[in-house]
């Protein structure tokens, strides 16, 4: 896995048809997205100037992404002079190499892992597996995918696609083999499975030399990373273990401290639909005698800069992971996150995997289109990111891609074609009488009355078919409007 | 060959060759006064599950007596605060890490730490682990967090406190107790940080 | 003020009926409008579908088409979005100074109908008389690309006879999105089906919406299930008065005739 894809995964259409026929699975993301939904209207509407503080996020993340070069070096200088050590990666490779490089050479065997979206993105916890090194995810979500050998399907949840009944046969079947098993008496209740959590993890995070964190933001000015969280797993990593490794997107840095300020106040409401998460750590390289005291920051690239070139999908490096879109997505809403063949799902996904990882795969090409650009994405961003606009331009680079071929895709003659028509109204005139023709015949021949009494066109062949397999089509009229328009002077004669 | 750091910052500036910097930021929309910040705050705590108990100066020990219950406690060493019986964590502020280990912190029922800033929005108190409120491991360790705050401590935003915090300190802002919207979305409170906050209020 | 009828592509072809209505309900307001005959689509199925170039002939024949004209006006939220939001980027693509030039102009001047009669003609009551049980559904172009709010409501509200009901999660895209509903179709018909269940449980005649298109896939499928639940357009409802009402050939009941006339 690199730039966050999974290998092997068929292209969406696909993927969306077998999940939208698990009943479990439906019925699990339609009670989750609803419930998420409904808490974030109910914590944004207390907010009057909601719609200033978008703005003024935006501002700052966009203010950061303009000036990226000189952010990052006064990044690395605030972090360096703080105690940290910095390094830099290109790739995913690069990343891991060095996370499993500083953990070697403290002997450790085993890292405690906060909930981060850049280690998953870069695979991690795999690389790490082949260097002889257990990563251990804390997240509560991320604990129930990495036991039940699964892939995450959405970015703060990431077993969202699971239900209660799941996580306890999940627990009780594979606790055991790493650590601590599920107590006999397990039940499917939450908090009976977060303290299933709790009692399993302590070990791991009371003996633990090393940890690895990502971040949510990293502050040029100050060198101060935030990691915002909830169950507390997050503050247990970034203050027990000795050396804590924290793996950073280039884009997460904000420029000053007080930058901080719009983003608090949006990314809780969006992201879990609370006024205020549960714990948000602030750091700056080594505290003398709290918490790590050695710090190591790596700052990757990993397709970041190739978004960055892109004038139109650049506005998706101001994501702040919230998941907002993921939520009130209808589309993500029945098929969940595993469609998306990615770490990264949702309509966030839908453009922030073309934009690191090209459309040169049939896979990703694929995730412009899995949207009915309805919208409601960007209505909730809390940085104002503009995905229908973004999934659009994505979708002209992919068919930019293939203009080259040597033999044109079906869709693209036929689009050809109508744009031909559409280039000029005497075509047009030409079409519709060949189609009310049609509408004539099939009106005889149709054999179904659409309510209202109108005639369908009965089911169509080739690619028509995806259209009437089900949903029935009116046949075409015999008179179009504008040959009625012309026959009747616009209805004056 | 050039360094991974070289080439990333000149992939940066190529992509963003011809794009010109952002001018000055809008600033964030500022906070709408609140006339009961104390009783807004005490509202919002409460709203995560967490206890609130207010009471007077001259109450504060007592009050923190019976929040602890007899359960065993850890205080920084600045508290300022007598709490019988209690273990007064050695590291604080000593530079090294000689003292409670996280396992001996296991082992306490409790700690009692004082805040740096109380923000009634969102009901949020940030500790900048100061001398009367310690290394971050032991507010976090034991299940039991009983948290002394100031009225005057308390502001009404996100900004207000951004504005009194010191960057140059490690800081924890907690809302409520540990929890987790995991499962199915249902908020549940109690995972691995403290199951219980308990914040006594000093007005 | 000179007006122009946007017609759009999928009415001039399938649904004549909406644009006679549109033409019945403005001469009714006392607007001469006109439908310029070198118009044929807002090339949004290019332009959604990714074919930038090919949608570059497409936006030239509009602006050519439409040039002139004070106001465009179009029983489509979606085909008004796509000359407001997306002409400029086609005409960029081309490289043709004039061509952006001349898309600045055609633009702006796009309404889709509600907000034509609202904030253009400045009614909300256009004398109609439709004497049926409907639900609306807020298309999601006109919704959130348009923002044409509460103003389709606003002129159903003062439609005589007419019972409105609310529609369930109103505000959830139906799942057509153009070349979607063919590339995706799977994913869309989901989305589709709880809409249409969302229809069936109000209990409602007809659903009416600003947008054909979105019509053709709910309708579709509520006809695919036999619900007797029809679709039909605002403009075919605003058009409707106590003269045509239950008259085969009056525009609002069009439909209900087939289109033999």
């Amino acid at each position: 896995m690199t730039g966050g894809t999974f290998v092997g995964m068929p292209a969406f259409p696909e993927a969306a048809r077998a999940a939208l026929g698990d009943t479990q699975l439906r019925h699990n993301l339609a009670h989750a997205t609803h419930t998420i939904r409904d808490k974030r209207a109910r914590v944004v509407a207390e907010v009057e100037e909601w719609e200033e503080l978008r703005v003024a996020g935006t501002a700052v993340k966009e203010a950061a992404l303009r000036d990226l070069a000189t952010h990052l070096e006064q990044l690395e200088a605030s972090l360096t002079a703080r105690g940290a050590t910095v390094h830099w990666a290109r790739d995913a490779a690069e990343a891991c190499a060095i996370v499993a490089r500083v953990t070697h050479a403290h002997g450790a065997d085993e890292v405690v892992k906060v909930k981060s979206m850049a280690t998953a993105e870069i695979g991690l916890n795999e690389a790490l597996e082949a260097e002889g090194i257990a990563a251990w995810e804390t997240d509560l979500a991320e604990l129930i995918v990495q036991l039940g050998d699964d892939l995450p399907s959405h970015i703060l949840v990431p077993a969202i696609h699971r239900n209660r009944a799941e996580i306890r046969e999940i627990f009780r079947r594979r606790m055991g083999d790493v650590g601590r098993p599920a107590p006999d008496d397990l039940t499917d209740e939450p908090s009976v499975l977060a303290a299933a959590a709790r009692a399993h993890l302590r070990e791991k995070f009371l003996r633990a030399k090393v940890a690895v964190s990502g971040a949510n933001f990293a502050v040029a000015e100050t060198g101060t990373l935030v990691v915002v969280e909830s169950e507390g797993n997050g503050r247990m990593c970034l203050t027990l273990p000795e050396v804590l490794i924290s793996v950073v997107g280039i884009e997460k840095v904000v420029p000053t401290w007080r930058d901080l300020d719009p983003l608090l106040r949006l990314l809780p409401r969006s992201s879990t639909g609370e006024r205020m998460n549960p714990y948000t750590s602030m750091w700056s390289g080594v505290t003398p005698g709290d918490g790590p005291q050695e710090v190591h920051v790596v700052l990757i690239d990993n397709g970041r800069t190739r978004a960055l070139a892109d004038d139109v999908g650049r506005q998706a490096l101001r994501c702040i992971r919230c998941s907002a879109c993921l939520n009130v997505c209808p589309v993500y809403e029945r098929v969940g996150g595993h469609a998306y063949g990615s770490v990264y799902p949702g309509p966030i996904g839908a453009i922030l995997n073309p934009l690191l990882n090209g459309v040169s795969d049939p896979q990703t090409a694929s995730l412009p289109y899995a949207s009915s650009l309805c919208g409601a994405c960007f209505e909730v961003c809390p940085v104002r990111i503009d995905i229908p606009s973004v999934l659009v331009d994505q979708r002209a680079q992919v068919v930019d891609s293939h203009r080259g071929d040597a033999v044109p895709k079906p869709e693209a003659v036929a689009m050809r074609a109508t744009a031909w028509a559409f280039s000029d109204a005497r075509r047009l005139r030409w079409a519709h009488r060949a189609s009310g023709g049609a509408g004539r015949v099939l009106d005889r021949l149709g054999r179904t009355t659409l309510p209202g009494g109108r005639r369908a066109a009965g089911r169509l062949p080739g690619p028509g078919a995806a259209w009437t397999s089900a949903r029935d089509l009116p046949a075409p009229p015999a008179e179009s409007f504008r040959a009625w328009w012309q026959r009747t002077d616009g209805g004056r004669r | 060959m050039t360094s991974a750091r070289d080439e990333i910052l000149a992939a940066v500036r190529a992509a963003l060759d011809g794009v010109e910097p952002a001018g000055p930021l809008p600033p964030p929309p500022t906070v709408r006064p609140v006339d009961d910040l104390v009783g807004l705050f005490v509202e919002r705590v409460e709203d995560y599950r967490a206890v609130v108990t207010r009471c007077a100066a001259d109450e504060v020990a007592a009050t923190v007596a019976a929040a602890l219950a007899g359960g065993s406690a850890v205080v920084p060493s600045g508290l300022g605060i007598e709490v019988p019986g209690s273990v007064v964590d050695p590291s604080t502020g000593s530079g090294h890490r000689d003292g409670l280990s996280a396992t001996d912190l296991d082992g306490i029922d409790a700690v009692v730490t004082a805040a740096r800033v109380g923000i009634a929005e969102t009901g949020t108190i940030v500790l900048d682990h100061a001398e009367d409120q310690g290394r971050r491991a032991i507010s976090l360790v034991p299940d039991l967090h009983v948290c002394v705050v100031r009225a005057d401590q308390v502001v009404a935003d996100v900004p207000d406190a951004v504005a009194l915090l010191d960057p140059a300190r490690a800081l924890t802002w907690i809302s409520g107790p540990s929890a987790t919207s995991d499962i199915e979305l249902d908020r549940v409170e109690g995972v691995h940080g403290p199951r219980t906050l308990h914040v006594v209020l000093v007005e | 003020m000179r007006v122009a009828l946007l017609v759009t592509c999928i009415n001039d072809a399938l649904y004549p009926d909406t644009g006679k209505a549109v033409v019945t309900l403005l001469r009714r307001l006392g607007v001469d409008v006109d439908f310029p005959t070198a118009q044929t689509c807002c090339a949004q199925p290019m332009v959604n579908t990714g074919y930038l170039d090919e949608a570059v002939p497409v936006v030239r024949t509009y602006v050519d088409a439409f040039a002139g004209y004070d106001a465009i006006v179009t029983p489509s939220g979606s085909c008004a979005g796509s000359a407001r939001h997306q002409h400029s980027i086609v005409a960029r693509r081309s490289g043709d100074p004039a061509l952006e030039a001349a898309v600045a102009q055609t633009g702006p001047r796009t309404h889709e109908l509600s907000e034509f009669l609202v904030d253009v003609l400045g009614v909300t009551d256009v004398g109609a008389y439709f004497p049926h049980t409907v639900t609306y559904h807020p298309t999601c172009h006109s919704l959130r690309m348009l923002g044409v709010g509460d103003r389709p409501r606003q002129l159903l509200e003062k439609v005589r006879g007419l019972t409105l009901v609310d529609l369930p999660q109103a505000e959830e895209c139906c799942g057509f999105g153009g070349t979607f509903a063919v590339k995706n179709a799977d994913t869309s018909v989901a989305m589709g089906s709880d809409k249409a269940r969302h229809v069936r449980e109000t209990g409602a005649e007809m659903v009416v919406a600003g947008d054909n298109s979105c019509l053709m896939h709910i309708g579709g499928l509520l006809s695919r299930e036999r619900s007797g639940v029809r679709p039909v357009h605002l403009a075919e409802i605003l058009a409707s008065t106590e003269d045509s009402e239950g008259r085969s050939d009056g525009p609002a009941v069009g439909a209900r005739a087939g289109e033999r006339a």
